[in-house]
């Protein structure tokens, strides 16, 4: 066993944390993995700022500016960056809006949608700013390795921070590659 | 007289008079990959993935006839490469949202994917706005996941004798078309039992009943690759879980 344990950063940036979950579910190989691995930033620590990193899991597309700026820390910061799950890899669930427009996007919402009271367009300038469309990460950083999946099984995430302990490309075996 | 054979690799592969590489290779109970060949169509040679090579040129291996003694290579790192890189194109190009699709885990397309090792399109997407048309009682059409394969085009034509598909358009814009006065399926002679019906490999003709019938881990491609239970639909007849 290595001294050093491997510093993991995480985020979820158009996404809906599931990938983070299925990365918890791995039962007792989270016994082992904790040998293995240190967290830095994540929701998981709730650590906000980003330190230098080995490993760093890109949960979630792009879908606005701070999603942009977010992801470009964590390329800055990581030796190796992940594209985890469908959002990240090709926009998921959320690039469904991509038919619309952002204004068409923002009526639906705040204006027209079910049970809308006090109807209006959020317009406060901490708010970040809605991209055009939402886009996988690798329109943007380069991207390591690709993790596939509605989310990537559990033993996905152990193979990946396995390959780069070992300095291997990953093996994502047929159970492994999944997009749903 | 013995029968004449041709070579796939190192297998030797009979055919008969008139066989394509592919029929006479899937009759010798091998699988080259496909999405627009059917056993019971034309052949239109139009989604690539049957990619072989035969004296050095890259061929389909079904619209290219049986040939005695040639050689086909088919099995090699870059073949397969240029394969899911072809797959890869064709998730670029549509608007294949695996998670929110009813026939994620039967669909060919995705399964291609799966066996060729496709993690990701290393092409960015183009989003294109296509449309949906649920004018008719019992398919749906989805054009954001059609590869234009002509499946239902050419199986509506041959096997059903109708005239209910075609494909209009140039590049981007491309896009299937109904037959019809207004342009629905709605308003064609499309019936439910027709072949055209359930010939989809992906989930763009889509039965309205009779989705998410089958649990995960049991659907066609869960458990074993396309190369292994062949290019299948749950609802063609030929599907045992």
């Amino acid at each position: 066993m290595s001294a050093r344990k491997l510093k993991v950063a995480t985020c979820s940036l158009a996404g809906c944390f599931g990938c983070h979950m299925s990365f918890l579910d791995m039962d007792e190989q989270i016994v082992d993995l904790i040998e293995l691995i240190e967290f830095d930033r994540s929701p998981l620590t709730d650590i906000k700022t980003i330190g230098a990193c080995d490993i760093g899991l890109i949960e979630g597309g792009l879908c606005n500016d701070e999603n942009v700026h977010v992801l470009q820390q964590f390329r800055q910061h990581c030796r190796i960056l992940v594209a985890v799950g469908a959002c990240a890899i090709n926009g998921g669930v959320p690039a469904l809006r991509n038919r619309f427009t952002v204004q068409e996007c923002l009526e639906e919402s705040y204006l027209h949608g079910v049970g809308v009271v006090e109807a209006q367009i959020p317009a406060d300038p901490e708010l970040p700013s809605l991209l055009p469309q939402v886009i996988p990460i690798q329109n943007v950083v380069k991207v390591d390795f690709f993790l596939p999946g509605c989310p990537p099984p559990a033993t996905a995430f152990v193979e990946i921070i396995q390959a780069v302990r070992d300095n291997r490309e990953p093996r994502l075996d047929y159970p492994m590659r999944r997009f749903d | 007289m013995n029968e004449p054979v041709f070579w796939l690799d190192d297998k030797a592969i009979p055919f008969r008079d008139g066989q394509t590489v592919m029929t006479a290779v899937t009759a010798a109970g091998h699988y080259i990959p496909h999405l627009c060949h059917h056993p019971d169509l034309t052949p239109h040679g139009s989604c690539r993935l049957c990619i072989v090579q035969i004296d050095g040129r890259i061929r389909a291996a079904c619209t290219t006839p049986a040939q005695a003694n040639m050689k086909v290579t088919f099995d090699t790192t870059l073949l397969n490469q240029q394969r899911r890189q072809i797959v890869e194109l064709l998730f670029a190009e549509g608007n294949h949202l695996c998670p929110s699709c009813e026939v994620s885990g039967n669909c060919q397309l995705q399964a291609l994917a799966y066996d060729l090792g496709m993690t990701h399109s290393e092409f960015a997407p183009l989003y294109p706005q296509r449309e949906t048309d649920g004018s008719h009682p019992d398919i749906f059409v989805d054009q954001d996941r059609c590869i234009f394969c002509e499946l239902c085009t050419r199986s509506a034509r041959e096997l059903d004798q109708k005239n209910i598909f075609g494909i209009s358009g140039r590049g981007s814009h491309t896009y299937l078309l109904a037959h019809s006065d207004s342009g629905k399926l709605g308003d064609t002679a499309l019936t439910e039992t027709d072949r055209a019906a359930h010939i989809c490999p992906v989930g763009c003709l889509l039965p309205r009943n009779g989705n998410y019938q089958i649990p995960i881990g049991e659907r066609l491609y869960d458990a074993q690759p396309i190369h292994i239970r062949g290019n299948h639909r749950p609802d063609d007849g030929e599907f045992t879980p």
